[in-house]
């Protein structure tokens, strides 16, 4: 699946990335407000969505590697948040979805939490 | 890269929202070393575990990187509480993070474990009233 796919299917707002980082493909995601959990479950995950607002959201996407961050529940990163994704590459999206329903449209699209990136 | 190369990071305990700043600057240098990506995924969050804990429970520290032909070596220091007892703060779940941290997606008692399960050999030396030491080694292939 396409970022720009991920940004239609959850009716997104784009915060932050351009038109050639929305045409990146993605292989699989997580859904988790702990960041915790992300830092110990994920594995070669390239979408991270969450309801969790603070820098640490970005540092914990840049540090697994992950190249878009979707803000669900209507929340929206500060400024400085988004200066901080540019500075690493992320996408930053944002959707009124709940975490359930923003997972689950992807999901049933076929983005799964098990995807292999093609090497 | 014949000589061991030693990178130095203080962690400055006083703000939550500038904790991961170390991790991201020691990525930065790995990924200039050219070492592998997967490497340096597994060495960096480990770090930045370890970052995240100096900041919720040590008011900081400092981090000191050594990097051969061999391996990466993380060096993390602080004179916080300690840890009293190293096996129970071990287990994945336990932790002593205060509420204000888990609202801000931390402190689910994965730091130290996930520190762990991310490096080849882990050491911590605690001494309450005193410090800590975690010192982690993630091997380079050959």
């Amino acid at each position: 699946m396409k970022i720009k796919e991920v940004k239609e299917y959850l009716d997104a707002e784009l915060l932050c990335g351009d038109e050639a980082e929305l045409e990146k493909d993605v292989y699989s995601a997580c859904g988790s407000d702990m960041m915790s959990d992300v830092l110990a479950y994920v594995k070669d995950q390239s979408v991270l969505l969450t309801g969790l607002v603070n820098p640490q959201v970005i540092r914990t996407a840049e540090m697994m590697d992950m190249i878009c961050l979707v803000f669900v529940r209507s929340k929206k990163p500060t400024p400085e948040m988004v200066k901080l994704a540019h500075e690493h590459g992320l996408v930053v999206l944002a959707t009124d979805k709940r975490m359930y329903e923003a997972c689950g449209i992807l999901y049933s699209n076929g983005l799964t939490s098990k995807g292999v990136k093609k090497r | 890269m014949s000589e061991a190369l030693t990178l130095h990071f203080d962690v400055n305990g006083e703000d939550f929202t500038s904790a991961g700043q170390a991790s991201v600057r020691f990525k930065k240098n790995m990924r200039e070393l050219g070492v592998d990506p997967e490497i340096i995924r597994r060495a960096s969050i480990a770090m930045y575990e370890g970052e995240i804990n100096m900041v919720i429970h040590a008011h900081g520290g400092c981090a000191d990187v050594e990097v051969t032909e061999e391996a990466i070596t993380i060096t993390l220091s602080d004179k916080g509480p300690g840890i009293p007892d190293i096996a129970k703060a071990m287990q994945e779940g336990y932790s002593t993070a205060p509420d204000n941290i888990r609202q801000l997606g931390f402190g689910a008692g994965m730091g130290l474990p996930n520190m762990k399960r991310y490096t080849d050999d882990m050491k911590i030396e605690s001494t309450v009233g005193v410090g800590t030491t975690v010192t982690m080694r993630i091997d380079l292939p050959k």
